[in-house]
């Protein structure tokens, strides 16, 4: 879109256009995935309308993190306006700017440094036109609650929407003038109110799903058993004689159309197909060893010094394997889409968090140019990393071209078990050793398709090798009987598991306590602060595990947001693990919504239980065997221990992520709390009480 | 066979010519355009399509029409009377408890129909109450803050 047309749609006002500051290599990242450039035309940017109200716009999405809040809290302390003042409307490919996606817990980290200073250029082409009106020096003028006043004078005033008024502005200003020191700050920093939290109490929040078209049918699509499978022979005959059904086949989709779900469900459960299935070779007992056999060679992620010097320098050597299962996302929305196609220009509604690549994805499947697709990001209930891809959506867009009309696809629970794109299964091995002195002097570190996100040390080690064959998202080779991805804090859940155990397992072996064994082998000072932190407030007595206590720690950097996580666990007869008590310390830079970083490390907290303890998908080959949450268990409120979050100060750094770090640290910390409560050390996950009987010590 | 099925749906009588077999929720999402209620799993597992029938809470999913029939039904866009949030919703919002919000609707509704039951429930009750509820996002501690405020603010007689 023309910045004129852009302009007019989202109405008059003052416009600042600006560019989203994010770091040389991530533009690589991006360049390489979406092979696109920022735009050079226009970018991020915001308005300020004639009634005063400001409009952020921004290509992320809103998932459940508060990053709308968040970004309305940046611009209000910005443009010196309240924060009911403010707007920030997300992932409207029309409107918004071009974004890769949203995840990587990159939101606040990336796009608020940016939209901070279009903010302040945005005050001071306020204070410009202000100067213009009141004919007084800028330098004379202030700002304060939407109103630029003469600072002697606070009497003589103008509203931003006065200054605004009949103006179609669009301004760039160099040199960029200077954003508020964060001393000054009045809202951002303190605790804000969820935006969209009325919306959400009352019903009227708006998901894909819950757009309605004149004359939209529903969609139900016919699905294979299992992944490979083909179709062999198939009977509609079934399925046309439902009342209002309409079929349609199109090379590989055959989809039952209705003007209801259910009566659309219904005609598809009269589909008659019959489908060869190929041989599985592999399932959820088998997968690891597969795994190692089909690895590639490998990439060096890091290392330091070297691994012969190290072994020689060892006094006692540490060889372990830690096994991770494949993890589904289950977020309580399935992936959902409407798509309508009118006068060669198509609109979807989905549920993603990648809008401008599905944009492009529906372009090319259904044989239009780019600028004549809008995707529209409602609300989106739960990604967590899975709503990347798109396929709902471009099923939606080829069905509406097809049944020339609006179409909804929407996902039964048993579809988005199906095509979720799971959390790999994975294997890191890990040889370390230790000096005489107990201290850290070797670690090669081999990690298979997990992926190499917080692999890195941050423990004083001088000689490493981080190794990592196969990405979270890159199987290849036939790794994979199915799809895989990102999955909330993709890679460090599982690297943070085998490093923190291991970490462990060599403190119980030195016979030491495993945070002073932490701290005796860490130079970095943040996660001391941290991991201090977390101690104070859990009360934490030095003490050699297993002391019977059932108490554990683990920490993780990641993406440089510092947690420190300590639990306090229970073990019942059965095997069962109740975690009583969590404590979590974070150090995440300038916190922009205290609030909003404290839900989410106690969402955190209470969703990383479920892959520490009970999830895992049960498969033979393509066939995937947990289909809703009866098999496949996610957290209860039962589960939910007493939680209690630290927000470190570290006013000196800039925001940094705050969506994944906390979930990071959960699957070690329990597991270190279960072999201090009773000597069983896991090495796999989830710890399911039949594994962790297993593991038990004899007697 | 399509039969009329006359009930309440948040506080005005409707009547529907309707399969008796089909699905409440269906027919409050796609035929009624009430699209508060969520569908999350189909099988009446995760709550999210909770609807209070004569302010029960029940699963709209596995909820057949021909049981509507002359009973009361409210959904989440029922639940604030005369514009003014119900107690449980200002306290979800107070809270700060939805992050995705997609479990909201039907969260709030069996918590409705929990205080009605248990005016003042002890913090064991309400994880009882609720725990078939999923949430995946993790937001049970604050749902469970914001049920306990709800149920204060309505002994001091707040409504309902």
């Amino acid at each position: 879109m023309k910045r004129r047309e852009f302009m007019k749609l989202a109405g008059g006002g003052v416009f600042v256009f600006f560019t989203v500051g994010e770091p040389p290599d991530w533009l690589e990242a991006q360049q390489r995935a979406g092979g696109r450039e920022y735009p050079s035309d226009f970018n991020a940017y915001l308005r300020i309308a004639e009634d005063g109200k400001v409009t952020g716009f921004s290509g992320k999405i809103e998932m459940g993190q508060s990053t709308q809040t968040a970004l309305a809290q940046i611009l209000a302390e910005e443009l010196d306006v309240a924060l009911d003042r403010v707007d920030v409307i997300m992932g409207d490919t029309a409107l918004c700017p071009w974004d890769m996606g949203t995840f990587g817990s990159r939101s606040i980290k990336y796009f608020g440094p940016a939209l901070r200073q279009a903010a302040a250029e945005g005050r001071a082409v306020l204070l410009e036109l202000a100067s213009e009106r009141l004919k007084l020096p800028a330098a004379q003028l202030a700002t304060k609650d939407g109103l630029v006043y003469e600072k002697p004078n606070p009497k003589n005033r103008v509203s931003y929407g006065d200054l605004a008024k009949g103006k179609m502005i669009e301004r760039h200003i160099e040199p960029k003038p200077p954003v508020k020191p964060p001393k000054e700050y009045m809202i951002v920093g303190r605790p804000a109110d969820r935006m969209d939290a009325a919306l959400k109490a009352t019903g009227k929040a708006q998901y894909a799903g819950d757009i309605r078209l004149p004359g939209m049918l529903y969609a139900r699509i016919l699905r294979p058993p299992a992944h490979g499978a083909k179709l062999k022979a198939i009977d509609l005959s079934g399925a046309e004689k439902i009342e209002g059904a309409r079929i349609i086949r199109d090379s590989d989709i055959i989809a039952v159309l209705h003007s209801s779900f259910d009566l659309a469900e219904a005609a598809l459960s009269k589909v008659k197909a019959e489908w060869d299935v190929p041989e599985a070779t592999v399932d959820e007992e088998t997968i690891h060893e597969h795994l190692v056999k089909v690895a590639p060679a490998g990439d060096v992620v890091e290392e330091k010094g070297n691994l012969e010097e190290g072994r020689k320098l060892s006094a006692a050597v540490f060889e372990e394997s830690y096994l991770g299962p494949y993890v589904a996302h289950a977020p309580m929305e399935p992936h959902t889409a409407t798509a309508t196609i009118e006068g060669g220009s198509a609109t979807v509604w989905a549920s993603t968090q990648r809008p401008f690549g599905l944009s492009e994805e529906v372009a090319q499947n259904v044989g239009l140019a780019l600028e004549k697709v809008r995707v529209i990001t409602p609300f989106v209930g739960g990604g967590f990393g899975g709503k990347n891809s798109g396929r709902q959506a471009v099923e939606a867009a080829r069905l509406a071209k097809l049944a020339g009309a609006p179409v909804q696809v929407a996902w039964s629970r048993s579809e988005e078990f199906f095509y979720d794109t799971f959390q790999p299964a994975s294997v890191v091995k890990i040889v370390s050793g230790l000096d005489g002195a107990n201290r850290l002097v070797l670690w090669d570190y081999d990690i298979f398709f997990a992926g190499e996100r917080t692999s890195q040390p941050f423990y004083d080690i001088p000689h490493y090798r981080i190794l990592s064959r196969g990405g979270w998202g890159r199987g290849g080779g036939g790794a994979h009987p199915f799809a895989v991805g990102a999955w909330r804090a993709p890679g460090s859940n599982t690297n943070t598991f085998a490093r923190e155990v291991h970490m462990d397992l060599m403190a119980a072996k030195a016979g030491l306590d495993p945070l002073e064994f932490r701290m005796m082998n860490l130079k970095d000072e943040r996660m001391k602060r941290v991991l201090t932190a977390a101690a104070d407030q859990f009360g934490w007595k030095p003490m050699k595990a297993p002391s019977g206590r059932g108490v554990g720690v683990a920490c993780v950097n990641y993406l440089n947001t510092y947690v420190a996580t300590m639990a306090e666990v229970g073990v019942e007869k059965s095997g069962a693990v109740k975690v009583k008590r969590v404590v979590c310390a974070q150090d995440m830079g300038r916190v922009i919504n205290p609030d909003g970083a404290k839900a989410q490390i106690e969402g955190c907290i209470t969703m990383g239980l479920g892959y520490c303890l009970r999830e895992e998908i049960h498969f033979r080959g393509g066939d995937i065997r947990d289909r809703n949450f009866d098999t496949y268990e996610i957290p209860r409120f039962s589960w939910l221990p007493k939680i209690e979050t630290i927000l470190v100060e570290n006013q000196g750094l800039e925001p940094q992520g705050g969506g994944e770090p906390p979930i990071v640290n959960m699957g070690a910390v329990v597991a270190n709390a279960v072999f201090d409560a009773t000597g069983a050390r896991l090495k796999r996950l989830p710890i399911t009480p039949a594994r962790l009987k297993a593991a038990l010590p004899p007697g | 066979m399509k039969e009329t099925i006359p009930f309440e749906l948040n506080g005005r009588p409707v009547s529907l010519e309707v399969d008796p077999e089909r699905m409440l929720l269906w027919i409050l999402r796609d035929e009624i355009g009430l699209t508060g209620t969520k569908y999350g799993c189909g099988e009446g597992i995760c709550g999210a399509c909770t609807v209070l029938v004569d302010g029960e809470a029940v699963r709209s999913c596995q909820y057949p029409m021909k049981d509507v029939r002359a009973k009361k039904v409210m959904t989440i866009e029922g639940l604030a009377a005369e514009g003014k949030l119900h107690p449980l919703q200002e306290a979800f919002v107070r809270h700060n408890v939805m992050q995705c919000g997609f479990c909201t609707s039907g969260m709030i509704l069996t918590a409705h129909s929990l205080l009605r039951k248990k005016p003042q429930p002890s913090r064991e009750e309400i994880v009882q109450g609720m725990e078939d509820h999923l949430c995946r996002c993790g937001t049970y501690m604050r749902t469970i803050q914001a049920i306990e405020t709800a149920a204060q603010e309505m002994k001091k007689g707040a409504r309902r």
